[in-house]
């Protein structure tokens, strides 16, 4: 045996910054072809679709602002910040958030960050904002290429927002922007699901689907009739509650409340995730996940943040019922086809009339009843609008609609009568054909709204 | 601090009873370990046997639940805070099979920063003899080739002690040698080596000293001659010009005994005996003065696999 040459004392290395393993998370994850195909996809896709479809002769009228795409280019923005919500973010934070952690399970390399970086806590700080920073991309990319698309394809016209009133492309513009950076609390949300699921389920796929898992979940349980407090509880909602940008005056209640609720959602799914990984014994490289883990850490906690937050909004507001009801219904309704009627006149006739010369009133009932004070969501509602003809002593107008509201507010107005006011797809305008504005139009009720009923 | 050992060698690493539990199971119980600095130390035993989580314990990756460990020097007091120049793998190469071999090796030179001392990656990717696809992405490399990325990417923090996980799996002739060569100069330079193997042959030419662990114990270590001198009487292949002649003299001879199944495949021209070393120096002569001669004598089973076999199968049968 030999004497060496090790050096008498051995010092400690310095622990890389969270800066350099940010970057070196960043380079991971951007070499991944998944991770570069859905950042080409989300920059190119969403503008050639809301170009193609734009031009097309039958619009997504089912989806909102769909049938305002032959009109303005932000429509289009509107449309893709929807699908994107519904279906899009749940599926990209999977990819990028769900696997951030696991990945390192499945392929073993584990000891380069903790040899080197010597700090649970800053790999997992690294990790983190390396997941956000890329879903922030792929964000701006589905935000700036849907805007692009439809200015492009139709071009920067005034809005109809979804109580009638026009929004000028300005006002379109931001508040376009605004509702994507609305839903970056609850892709927050998502994304620390994710990375929740990626630290305690290991190299289990199943922490991969997670966040679209629980996405879907939630979004179910938005269709599900529940009360207002529960409903704006859970994190999908605030993926909704950007609609209320597009009201005069903004519903803010709920955006605010939504947001929030994403946000302590994206706080809790990270603390319990970080708490999680900075307490693993890290000997053992083989992590397949515990079903107990995620249990303990994970729906345990954010079931409790569930039952907190329904019981603070449910005690701020006293939205304990549905939060649709007959006369925020009636208010809503009466608001919009005013702002409706009035753009139809001027299309039609060049007239300037005024909402408070039309002194629009609707009268709505639930289930076959006109007269029913019940409320809920339902497509059973029937509305009866009248409203003061300009220029013509004492005459009334009246109109027909039927109502079709979903559990989250949102409603589709259904034209039934009379023909010449709600009857025709189609208006002839001095200017060419145009779409009827009262034909059938999509709506909004504030959930968190006060009923002015006693 | 220096560590020595009771002969005044520096000790690279020295355990001192350390066990390791994960929940119910214990991985390693009461270990001790010398590894003497600028040596290559063998660590065998079978499969979860503790090999693995012995070598994680070194490399910091966590510590032990009881007992003392120093590595370099420094007492291992809490994860993650193993001494500068400690490195390796454990669990496989771990490597990035988006990157290219290069581009891994980038990647975790920038990870350690400007500030740290990394080697040239492409002298690294030359000495493991993968400068031929160094632009090619890991995905598509085989797994003696990420063994051999995965010592290069060891390698790039200029270690003074590395620790392996079963290096020579997967592993061609070449690549084994060209590992046997980078790990050579590299205890020639003075640096530590500790690697693991369920295979005595895979360290037999490479290290000086083995650690045989057994389900979570150590059963031995110490210098490889040693080992093979406290070994039991071994199985010998014996190639003669007579066999039926050649089997009744080595019958014939004290302390030889014929065997008929050892482990070898069946063979005409061939036949086992058992035999201690002194014995089958006195077998060797009678076959010659028989007329007999001896083509070949070759053990069945290498020395220190037979010891190992012999020292692990004990450890397992008496728990």
């Amino acid at each position: 045996m030999t004497a060496t040459r090790i050096p008498s004392e051995a010092p400690v290395a310095a622990r890389v910054s969270v800066a350099r393993a940010y970057r070196f998370e960043l380079v991971k994850l951007l070499a991944q072809w998944r991770v570069r195909l859905l950042i080409l996809a989300c920059w190119i896709g969403p503008g050639i679709a809301v170009a193609v479809v734009s031009q097309q002769a039958s619009l997504p009228a089912d989806t909102l602002f769909g049938r305002w795409m032959h009109a303005t280019g932000w429509a289009g923005a509107l449309v893709v910040l929807g699908f994107a919500g519904n279906w899009v973010l749940p599926l990209i934070t999977s990819v990028v958030a769900g696997d951030v952690f696991s990945s390192e399970d499945r392929l073993g390399t584990w000891r380069h960050l903790l040899v080197a970086v010597r700090s649970p806590r800053r790999i997992f700080i690294a990790k983190a904002l390396a997941s956000l920073s890329v879903l922030f991309v792929l964000m701006a990319g589905m935000a700036i290429s849907g805007i692009v698309g439809g200015i492009a394809g139709i071009g920067s016209r005034p809005l109809v927002g979804l109580d009638g009133h026009l929004l000028s492309p300005g006002d379109a513009f931001g508040n376009v922007l605004l509702a994507w950076v609305c839903v970056l609390a609850p892709t927050l949300a998502l994304a620390a699901i994710g990375l929740l699921g990626s630290v305690a389920l290991g190299r289990s796929p199943m922490g991969l689907l997670l966040p679209a898992f629980a996405g879907i979940v939630l979004q179910l349980a938005q269709a599900l009739p529940m009360p207002a407090a529960v409903r704006l509880a859970l994190p999908s909602y605030a993926f909704l509650s950007w609609n209320g940008l597009f009201t005069g005056p903004q519903q803010l209640g709920p955006l605010l409340a939504g947001s929030a609720v994403s946000l302590t959602w994206a706080v809790t799914a990270t603390a319990m995730a970080y708490l999680l990984f900075v307490r693993r014994d890290f000997t053992s490289m083989a992590n397949d996940g515990s079903v107990r883990r995620v249990i303990t850490f994970g729906v345990l906690p954010l079931a409790g943040v569930l039952a907190v937050s329904a019981g603070v909004l449910a005690g701020a507001t006293g939205a304990t019922g549905s939060g649709i009801e007959q006369d925020k219904v009636q208010q809503s309704l009466a608001t919009e086809f005013g702002h409706l009627y009035r753009l139809q006149s001027g299309e039609l006739y060049h007239l300037n009339v005024t909402e408070a010369q039309l002194r629009v009133t609707a009268s709505c009932g639930k289930g076959g009843s006109p007269t029913s004070a019940s409320g809920g969501p339902g497509n059973d509602w029937r509305c009866t609008v009248s409203w003061h003809l300009p220029g013509v002593n004492d005459a009334t107008g009246q109109a027909i609609y039927q109502l079709d509201v979903n559990p989250n507010g949102r409603y589709v107005a259904d034209g039934d009568g009379p023909q010449e006011v709600n009857g025709y797809f189609m208006l002839h305008t001095s200017v060419g054909d145009a779409p009827n504005p009262l034909w059938q139009f999509d709506g909004l009720v504030d959930l968190l709204a006060p009923t002015s009923k006693g | 601090m220096q560590i020595e050992d009771i002969t005044g060698n520096r000790l690279a690493v020295r355990a001192r009873g350390i066990t390791k539990c994960f929940d119910d199971v214990v991985a390693l119980e009461a270990v001790d370990l010398d590894v003497v600095a600028g040596q290559i130390h063998g660590l065998v035993g079978p499969n979860g046997a503790g090999k693995t989580t012995l070598l994680g314990l070194l490399l910091g990756l966590a510590v032990p639940d009881l007992g003392s460990l120093e590595v370099l020097g420094m007492p291992a007091g809490r994860a993650l805070a193993a001494p500068d120049g400690v490195t390796g793998f454990v669990d496989g190469p771990g490597l990035y099979p988006a990157l290219t071999a290069r581009g891994n090796l980038a990647a975790l030179s920038a990870l350690r920063g400007p500030g740290a001392q990394t080697a040239n990656i492409d002298e690294l990717l030359e000495q493991v003899g993968l400068s031929d696809v160094a632009g090619d992405r890991v995905r598509g490399f085989s797994l003696g080739m990420r063994q051999r990325l995965g010592l290069a990417a060891a390698l790039l923090t200029k270690p003074r002690l590395l620790v392996l996980d079963e290096p020579y799996n997967g592993l061609d002739p070449a690549g084994k040698k060209h590992v046997h060569g980078v790990l050579t100069r590299l205890a020639a330079d003075g640096a530590t080596v500790v690697l693991s193997s369920h295979r005595m042959d895979d360290l037999e030419a490479l290290c000086s000293e083995v650690t045989i662990v057994s389900t979570g114990r150590v059963v031995f270590s110490g210098p490889l001659g040693k080992l093979a001198d406290a070994s039991r009487a071994l199985d010998y292949r014996l190639v003669t010009s007579d066999q039926q002649a050649a089997r009744q003299v080595a019958a014939a001879t004290p302390g030889i005994r014929v065997i008929d199944d050892a482990g070898a495949r069946p063979d005409s021209e061939a036949f086992a005996v058992r035999a201690l070393l002194p014995a089958l120096d006195e077998l060797v002569p009678r076959l010659v003065q028989a007329g007999i001669a001896v083509r070949g004598l070759t053990p069945v089973v290498s020395p220190l696999e037979s010891a190992f076999l012999a020292l692990t199968e004990q450890q397992e049968s008496s728990r």
